[in-house]
């Protein structure tokens, strides 16, 4: 069986500039962050997003790495707007493709399962079908309501992190929410896993029940090990949101200065850097 | 004993601050619901359906937030401790709002007078002066199961004669949209710092349905952005009940976290 472990550096050289990258988590809430700040080192650009959007969002705006966003909300949850992303907007810096957020599932379920749309009544009456002319509605051919056609949204990549995952790529989730994980990689070309600590297959089901394993193998391109990975996002039952760290992290958009200085000191450097930069911050506070 | 005893402050005590009006307000659009999933945004909303579940509306279902459903009560802006009753991850929820049992209350950053919303941003859209949220499940929710608005600073920045980006969709574009938007559209109520709104049964624009005692219908027009719709005699909102007002003080809300969102 595929051993698929590999560096979130292995990722980021596999992706290319120009492509849409789905991103799994939900609001502040277990994304992908060692995989995102992986991509904020490197130089790709032009990159289309789709996402229930979070700080992923906000950061890779201020780092200029969106051209377009599709999403349906962007929130750091416990901080109701991120403060970059809505700078982002408000100087016109990118262009959005916004879904109410039940058309947002349907778009990547209709891209997993190569269906050409799933109908659905969200969008009519509002601006979501005005501002996105491309939506079509189509008559129900059993003589019923007329619906949007929700088309898929189909991935280049998509970027996820779960609590455990063995080598092959099957990918554990042990707090509330699976979100939408499945989903983003079933719509993906290649879909890329990180996770806070890799087991042999069966430890993932010692622990918990069997339906926690949501992501199965035959969705997964790579695995990443990547403890604290989805920092400063919640991870739970791992850790939960770093709270005073994503406070700074909003903080950091009041001018360029604030955003520069969070940047030479969370950014500059590796990973493993960046990981040290917040274990140090946390001696200091405790 | 001597009389000391200030007798307003004794009086104080049965009478009800704004904020505890909004709370039953609030409750009040979620009485007769039956078996539903209850949705509040926002400080009293969260108080108002914990109320209404605790007294009138028995058979609501409450989320904790994350991703259970929660019996019981507990004090808003603590984790809940009732009884889980159910697992309901985002994707459950999305289909109960599709489902339709589902009424939820949200707070628009813009109202229109057809119940029009808007929670996604402000201004030209392609560079907006002020983005927002996005607009989340406002477009589902509005055409799939009741919706309510909870307005803590009524004001005319809030009620405006047009909205920037129709997020929740109002009555006006539900019925121009067809059936697939009007079959289960349902508005119900504004619930705002000063008044109660419902809508007109046949125009389908908002009514005032009431104003909060020590509010004056032209304090509300005032605050408004558009031509009010009020009959000859608005009656008073209600107030709250003795044993409401124990709930909300002592359970629902000791730490007095609802005169943040409304003062006075």
């Amino acid at each position: 069986m595929a051993d698929k472990r590999m560096t979130a550096q292995d990722v980021v050289s596999r992706l290319t500039s120009g492509m849409t990258i789905g991103i799994g988590g939900w609001g502040s809430r277990r994304k992908p962050m060692a995989l995102v700040r992986e991509i904020l080192r490197s130089d790709l650009r032009d990159l289309t997003v789709v996402s229930y959007g979070g700080p992923d969002i906000g950061l890779l705006c201020a780092a200029g790495k969106i051209r377009k966003l599709v999403f349906g909300f962007v929130s750091l949850d416990s901080i109701a707007l991120d403060p970059h992303f809505r700078a982002a907007r408000q100087a016109g810096a990118i262009e959005v493709v916004e879904y109410d957020e039940g058309m947002l599932q349907w778009g990547l379920y209709a891209a997993g399962l190569k269906l050409p749309f799933l109908p659905t009544r969200a969008g009519l009456g509002s601006d979501v079908l005005t501002h996105n002319p491309q939506l079509r509605t189509v008559a129900d051919p059993y003589g019923g309501d007329e619906v949007v056609a929700m088309p898929p949204l189909h991935l280049d990549a998509a970027l996820i992190h779960m609590n455990r995952a063995d080598i092959h790529g099957n990918g554990q989730f042990l707090g509330p929410d699976p979100y939408f994980d499945d989903l983003y990689c079933m719509a993906a070309e290649q879909a890329y896993m990180s996770c806070e600590k890799i087991v042999p297959t069966a430890e993932l089901t010692a622990v918990a029940h069997p339906a926690t394993l949501r992501i199965n193998r035959l969705l997964v391109t790579g695995v990443v090990e990547a403890p604290n990975g989805a920092h400063f996002t919640s991870c739970t039952p791992d850790y939960d949101r770093d709270e005073d760290f994503q406070r700074e992290y909003a903080g950091s958009a009041a001018g360029p200065d604030a955003w520069q200085a969070f940047r030479d000191r969370y950014l500059a450097g590796s990973e493993a850097d960046y990981q040290a930069a917040v274990a140090r911050r946390q001696e200091v506070s405790a | 004993m001597t009389n000391v005893m200030d007798p307003r402050a004794e009086a104080n005590d049965a009478v009800a601050s704004r904020a505890e009006v909004c709370v039953v307000a609030c409750a009040d659009a979620f009485r007769n619901s039956g078996e539903m999933l209850a949705s509040a945004f926002g400080t009293i909303p969260a108080i108002g359906v914990r109320l209404a579940r605790e007294t009138f509306s028995p058979d609501l279902l409450i989320s904790d937030g994350e991703s259970y459903l929660v019996r019981g009560t507990w004090p808003v802006g603590t984790p809940a401790t009732g009884e889980v009753e159910a697992w309901a991850p985002f994707r459950t929820i999305f289909d109960l709002v599709w489902h339709g049992k589902r009424h939820v209350m949200m707070i628009p950053s813009q109202v229109d007078r057809y119940g029009n919303t808007n929670i996604s941003a402000v201004g030209d859209y392609r560079r907006p002066k002020v983005q927002l949220l996005g607009v989340r499940g406002a477009p589902g929710n509005t055409v799939c199961h009741p919706t309510s608005y909870w307005v803590p600073r009524h004001s005319t920045r809030v009620f405006v004669p047009r909205v920037d980006m129709v997020s929740g969709v109002g009555n006006d574009r539900a019925a121009q949209a067809g059936p697939g938007a009007s079959r289960y559209h349902d508005l119900r109520r504004v619930v705002t710092d000063l008044a109660v709104f419902d809508y007109h049964p046949e125009h389908g624009t908002l009514r005032l349905a009431s104003v909060h005692p020590g509010v004056t219908v032209a304090q509300v027009q005032d605050a408004t952005g558009f031509p009010l719709e009020a009959g000859d005699e608005v009656p008073q909102t209600r107030q709250p009940s003795a044993a409401e007002l124990r709930l909300i003080r002592e359970v629902l809300d000791p730490r007095g976290l609802r005169d943040r969102e409304v003062a006075g």
